[in-house]
């Protein structure tokens, strides 16, 4: 496995202070490694941590001590290398949908000589025609996929999604989940998604990483291993769920809410 | 903010691209159009007719001006000019809308007002100069107002030049000045902490009152004139540009860094679009401090320009002059108020219909 290792995490820790002075441990010793192309899952209730971990592998925030490296490299800021698809997708409504998506091109100072990716980007999300919108003329499940496309143009190692599909219908989701297998096919990037449905972590991963609150910590990782494409209703699946749902119910002593923004 | 209503308001009505469909023609619409919308012409129509027929009552002398050509005009023909001028451009406005549903029902909730403007110039042109029944000199005829063009047209057109001129070039250093300042101010805190105070004090100070400075520290009287603008103008613009800058989502500079911005990019492509809006807020707030910037220095010792020329009216009592004056303003000062509106219209157009009111 260490061979194949994309994204280290060993014994990490991050504390926040709140309003009220009072500490939270929003990451407590967690360690995690991460293999190039896997397809990993972050689960877990609300408040657990889960955002504070991929802002920490995003380089975005610095933990309180504890190492994260890529590709054996310390993390020490943001870098294109690590695409980060935001819980509100954040797409910039002043740009159309083909100059949100070519902004990491432009950012990087590459955009004469990959241009013709933003086209590229466009039909893998199946987006043509819209080429022009603005981000509040297109639905929110379209501004997710642009979101999505964007942060894959600057062809990352690893993608990190941050409940990418926590506002839309379910129809629209599961479109998304179908999209989302299908880029990481095609561009064989490793991809680590946190999310609060259990269903959409099962479909999608590899691994399955159940983090609990208070302090944040990782409870429980579950391996994947029945093939693609996985039936939401099959036997597998169902037995799959009720693991999963078991341990989370083991894992937090209180009920917590499903989802908090 | 009220002034560029119109210009949201049209946004609006524009829908987002999903919802968009093929219009169908509706013949009673157009029917009903046919009908209402000459109205708009009738009252000038109305206004034409009545300076024609009514008889010159009250002793006002109607002077015959002979344009170099050889062209020979009196006050009452001209002011009919006018009037048809109006009714042309109406005309080919209502011609225009015909082929869109959304102008049709533009020009038409414009008719009553369009009529009732007509029928206010018939009473003026009557009771102002037919019956000379307003306080006079005071309140002149639409008629003698316009005369003033026929007696020095010429005159006139070199001071809106000069006021046109001098607003330009205040105006523009004022905005980018602003904008400048604005980006620096917001972007960078120290200067914040510094600049901001300042610009917060002298920022209430309406510009006028620096004109003892600007008219001795200046080398000419348009110069002076011209930095009384742009600190007008300054002002505003720089506020409202460091609170756009300033109140960027710091998730915007994130997602940008995540995609590899360094800080040029997240200054000129995050903070500045996002402080476009803002931009716009303030220059309309600058626009209106610079026009009554411009009047009232032209006022107090320009060698020309509208203001001067209300001034050099009022000495003679020309109040008909006056109100010419006034009359160029008013159609000046909205024409370049369109023209900013037409440029943010487009500037912005990411967020049509995305701002409802
Ligand atoms: N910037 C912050 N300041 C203070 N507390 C924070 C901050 N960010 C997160 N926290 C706290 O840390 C804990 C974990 O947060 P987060 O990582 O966002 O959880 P999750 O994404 O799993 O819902 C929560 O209790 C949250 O209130
Ligand atoms: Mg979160």
């Amino acid at each position: 496995m260490s061979n194949h290792v994309l994204l280290g995490i060993e014994n990490v820790y991050r504390t926040y202070v709140d309003d009220e002075d009072n500490k939270v441990e929003a990451l407590y010793d967690v360690s995690l490694e991460i293999e190039k192309g896997e397809f990993v899952t972050i689960i877990g209730s609300s408040g657990c941590g889960k955002t504070t971990l991929l802002r920490l592998i995003a380089g975005l925030d610095t933990p309180l001590s504890g190492k994260l490296t890529i590709g054996g490299v310390p993390i020490t800021g943001t870098d294109p290398e690590r695409g980060y698809v935001f819980q509100q997708g954040g797409l910039f409504p002043w740009l159309t949908v083909e100059n949100n998506i070519a902004t990491g091109l432009k950012a990087r100072g590459v955009y004469k000589q990959e241009k013709s990716r933003v086209q590229e980007y466009i039909e893998l999300i199946g987006l043509q025609g819209f080429e022009k919108a603005f981000p509040h003329q297109i639905s929110g499940g379209m501004a997710q996929r642009v979101a999505i496309a964007r942060a894959l143009i600057n062809r990352p190692a690893a993608l990190l999604l941050d409940e990418p599909m926590g506002a839309l219908d379910s129809f629209t989701r599961a479109d998304l989940q179908d999209k989302l297998l299908e880029l990481w096919r095609h561009d064989e990037t490793t991809m680590i998604l946190v999310t609060h449905d259990i269903d959409e972590a099962i479909y999608l991963s590899d691994r399955i990483v159940i983090m609990t609150p208070r302090p944040g910590r990782i409870s429980d990782i579950m391996e994947v291993s029945f093939p693609h494409p996985r039936h939401r209703g099959g036997v597998e699946f169902l037995t799959m769920r009720k693991t999963i749902l078991e341990k989370l119910h083991l894992a937090s002593a209180l009920p917590e809410p499903e989802y908090r923004i | 903010m009220g002034r560029f209503t119109s210009v949201k308001t049209q946004a609006a009505s524009v829908p987002p691209l999903q919802t968009q469909g093929p219009r169908l023609p509706n013949p009673y619409a157009n029917a009903k159009f046919l009908i209402k919308a000459p109205f708009a012409l009738v009252g000038f129509l109305i206004a034409i007719l009545a300076n024609r027929l009514f008889p010159q009552i009250a002793d006002v002398a109607v002077t015959d001006y002979e344009f170099p050509s050889g062209f020979i005009l009196n006050m009452n023909e001209a002011y009919e000019l006018v009037l048809l001028g109006l009714i042309l451009l109406y005309l080919i406005a209502g011609v225009y809308s015909w082929f869109d549903p959304d102008r049709r029902a533009k020009y038409l909730n414009r008719v009553p007002f369009r009529f009732a403007m007509g029928l206010a110039l018939t009473a003026w042109d009557i009771l102002g100069t037919k019956l000379l029944m307003l306080p006079q000199p005071f309140f002149p005829g639409p008629a003698r107002i316009i005369e003033s063009f026929l007696m020095e047209g010429d005159y006139i057109l070199q001071n809106t030049l000069y006021s046109l001129r001098l607003f330009a070039v205040g105006f523009f250093v004022g905005v980018v000045v602003g904008v400048g300042t604005g980006i620096l101010i917001g972007w960078f805190a120290r200067v914040y902490y510094w600049v901001f105070p300042v610009l917060k004090l002298t920022g209430v100070i309406p510009a006028v009152a620096w004109m003892p400075f600007a008219l001795t520290l200046f080398p000419t009287p348009f110069s002076a004139a011209s930095f009384l603008i742009v600190i007008c103008a300054w002002f505003p613009v720089a506020f409202a540009t460091a609170r756009g800058i300033t109140s960027t989502p710091k998730s915007h500079f994130e997602v940008a860094r995540t995609l590899g911005a360094k800080t040029s990019y997240l200054v000129f492509h995050v903070a500045i679009p996002h402080a476009i809006p803002n931009i716009f807020t303030g220059i309309s707030t600058a626009n209106g401090f610079a026009f009554t910037t411009l009047v009232m220095a032209e006022m107090m010792g320009q060698p020309g320009g509208l203001g001067y020329y209300i001034n050099a009216s009022k000495v003679w009592s020309a109040y008909y002059k006056v109100f010419a004056s006034i009359l160029v303003m008013a159609i000046l000062f909205s024409l370049i108020m369109w023209a900013i509106g037409a440029v943010q219209g487009r500037v912005l157009r990411w967020q049509k219909g995305l701002i409802h009111e």
